[in-house]
């Protein structure tokens, strides 16, 4: 029913800005897509565009079954979570979230029915009475989540609508946005520059940079195969590392197996092993600048020998080495990234 | 260490940094008020040679005189219409701008000119621009089979006034309806379309409970204007008539006191204006007190 396409969308804002060029994609009903990308590369901007609070400067938004280039927002039926969650003031909670549906011309008593739903749905039931400024940031940020629930709309659009929590706050809203959205199937549209929050609430991710898609694909898909050299850096936290096949060759420890066209070689820490394993593999030694314990998995950061360059090791647990001490680590040949510098991309072969 | 408290080192030095603002005030304002007060329970012999202490006769006389009680009418009708007119214009004005991206500075700029024109000089022009004979306004009017006369006419008096009195006051509303505008977050605004609110709906259910803040202190702002400080206005325009069709009450105070000679009734009358000042700038301290309303 609600499903979203978006055939080559563009913006250009009045002052010669290009915030979106030419982004396709195609939002299946039910779906939980996350816009993900730096701070500035257009998720906002996309995301507006669908809303109908910014125009369409070029291609088509199609929601459902109809083209929706020029509807007005309140005709896309569609709901909005806003960052600093833009309740309004002066009225009760209650009346925040009947707002759109008198708007709508809902009868009363379905009003008091979906409002009394959103409400114990969200644990906010005891709070309908009061005013936005008598809650907590977590309150509020539920009671915009209500004002979109009580809507029933064919799809929610969020704009980082966790950023202004603090951490533990954040990951128990995230889990019952999750929830939520799962347990009622809404088509979802969620933006974030946090790539843990992406990670962990998308279906499908969609990398955005400098107002393009650099890729899309479940978080797994992208986390294995980055088809981008900017993908390859901006998911995984610790970042990916690149090592030059110069180097590699250099050091005699370049692998036969990378495609032609390869000259940098991206490695995730977590396959950077401490002892070698049975599968093909290559092995690069290096000395232990710094160790960081983090909980259940530590970092280890290692000056390579020969090129000083930093490489950063995740393991589970603490580190039995001291700082200074030799190391070798051995990578496995399948998971080694294979990209192309000039071109950006992974090369496939 | 440094505290909250200021400490002096003289005993007489806090009384001397205070003492030219107590002069002033004893000055321009406790002195005159209680010459008006003392003067207000005085009645003077038609020649005004001998004065006799006569307690509050002044005041009851007043409330007795039928012409006083329509003035106090004029009064209210001249204030709440004033008002309302600046009010509403200027908001008009200020949402109308709001909308503006590039040429916003220009029409703020343009809109604040008319604060800067005396009183009297403004009365002049709109003398000039209703004037019965050579008037553009009654020329006009005449086209649409209105025959303009305010020289004659009570109610056409009592829009001149009005129009003349609101125009002055509204680059100060504009001012300031504009400023609240700006500070609503836009994206309540967006929330509202979203919520399926067209503009005008929008206005009425969240930009305009959101101006209340500023519309109320406008409100007391503009009363006080109104009801105080339109006698050039008035003067320059209708001079009270015709009839007493506009005389408010500042303005009978003068036209009592010093083309009448009746110097005891309009100090009474000066009082009890006075009193409504006093209430007026009392209300407007408690509601500054508690600021935010919503
Ligand atoms: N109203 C606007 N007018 C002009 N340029 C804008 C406007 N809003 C955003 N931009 C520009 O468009 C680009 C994308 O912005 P945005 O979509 O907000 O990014 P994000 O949400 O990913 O941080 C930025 O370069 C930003 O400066
Ligand atoms: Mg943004």
């Amino acid at each position: 029913m609600a499903r979203i396409v978006m055939d080559d969308l563009h913006k250009v804002y009045p002052g010669g800005v290009k915030a979106v060029t030419g982004i396709s994609l195609d939002i299946a009903d039910g779906e939980m897509i996350v816009l993900v990308g730096p701070s500035g590369c257009g998720k906002s901007t996309l995301l507006r565009m669908v809303a109908g609070l910014e125009t369409i400067t070029g291609g088509t938004l199609s929601i459902g079954d109809r083209v929706v280039n020029t509807l007005e927002p309140a005709d896309r039926d569609i709901a909005m979570v806003f960052q600093n969650y833009a309740l309004y003031p002066h009225m009760t909670v209650y009346n925040n979230l009947a707002y759109g549906l008198r708007n709508q011309g809902v009868a009363k008593p379905e009003i008091e029915r979906r409002v009394q739903e959103a409400a114990a749905m969200l644990q906010i039931g005891d709070y309908l009475q009061r005013k936005p400024r008598a809650l907590s940031g977590g309150q509020r940020q539920r009671v915009a989540m209500g004002r979109a629930l009580v809507r029933e709309p064919s799809a929610f659009l969020f704009d980082e609508p966790l950023s202004n929590l603090d951490a533990k706050l954040r990951v128990q809203m995230r889990v019952e946005i999750r929830q939520l959205q799962k347990r009622l199937g809404t088509t979802s549209l969620y933006v974030t520059h946090d790539q843990l929050e992406a990670l962990t609430l998308a279906d499908r991710l969609v990398v955005l940079n400098a107002g393009r898609i650099e890729q899309v694909g479940t978080p797994m898909e992208l986390y294995q195969r980055p088809e981008t050299l900017f993908v390859a850096g901006f998911i995984g936290s610790p970042a990916m590392n690149m090592i030059e096949m110069g180097y590699l060759r250099d050091r005699g420890a370049a692998p036969s197996t990378l495609p032609a066209g390869t000259d940098l070689v991206g490695m995730r820490p977590d396959d950077m092993l401490l002892s070698a394993p049975a599968e093909p593999h290559l092995s690069l030694s290096g000395r232990v600048m710094l160790l960081e314990p983090a909980g259940a998995e530590s970092h280890i950061y290692v000056s390579l020998d020969g090129n000083d360059q930093p490489i950063t090791v995740r393991i589970p647990g603490l580190p039995t080495m001291q700082e200074g001490a030799a190391i070798t680590l051995h990578v496995p040949l399948g998971a080694l990234h294979p990209f192309n510098t000039a071109s950006g991309r992974r090369v496939s072969g | 260490m440094q505290t909250k408290r200021m400490t002096f080192s003289s005993r007489w030095l806090p009384y001397a940094l205070l003492a030219p603002q107590v002069l002033i005030t004893l000055v321009f304002f406790v002195w005159p008020a209680s010459q008006a007060l003392w003067q207000s329970m005085l009645r003077e012999d038609p020649f005004g040679l001998r004065s006799t202490f006569v307690w509050f006769r002044n005041f009851e006389r007043l409330f007795a005189d039928p012409h006083y009680l329509d003035a106090m009418k004029t009064t209210a009708i001249f204030s709440v219409a004033t008002t309302f007119l600046a009010m509403a214009v200027s908001l008009l004005f200020a949402v109308m701008v709001n909308r503006m991206l590039r040429s916003r500075d220009w029409y703020t700029t343009l809109l604040v000119w008319p604060y800067a024109v005396a009183p009297a000089i403004a009365g002049v022009l709109w003398w000039f621009m209703f004037n019965t004979s050579v008037g553009i306004v009654p020329y006009m009017l005449q086209g649409f089979g209105y025959d303009w006369n305010h020289r004659l006419d009570g109610t056409d008096a009592m829009i001149l006034v009005v129009i003349a009195a609101a125009w002055k006051q509204i680059s100060y509303n504009f001012l300031f309806f504009l400023a609240g505008l700006q500070s609503i977050p836009q994206s309540l605004i967006e929330a509202a379309s979203i919520d399926g609110a067209g503009r005008i709906k929008r206005f009425w259910t969240i930009v305009f409970p959101l101006l209340s803040p500023t519309t109320f202190f406008l409100m007391v702002v503009n009363v006080v204007y109104a009801m105080f400080d339109t006698f050039g206005v008035i003067h320059a325009t209708t001079e009270g008539g015709p009839a007493r069709a506009t005389n408010i009450l500042v303005y009978k105070v003068f036209r009592d006191g010093f083309v009448g000679g009746n110097l005891g009734s309009s100090a009474a009358q000066s009082v009890i204006l006075m009193a409504i000042v006093i209430v007026l700038t009392v209300i407007q301290f408690r509601w500054i007190e508690r600021r935010v309303n919503y």
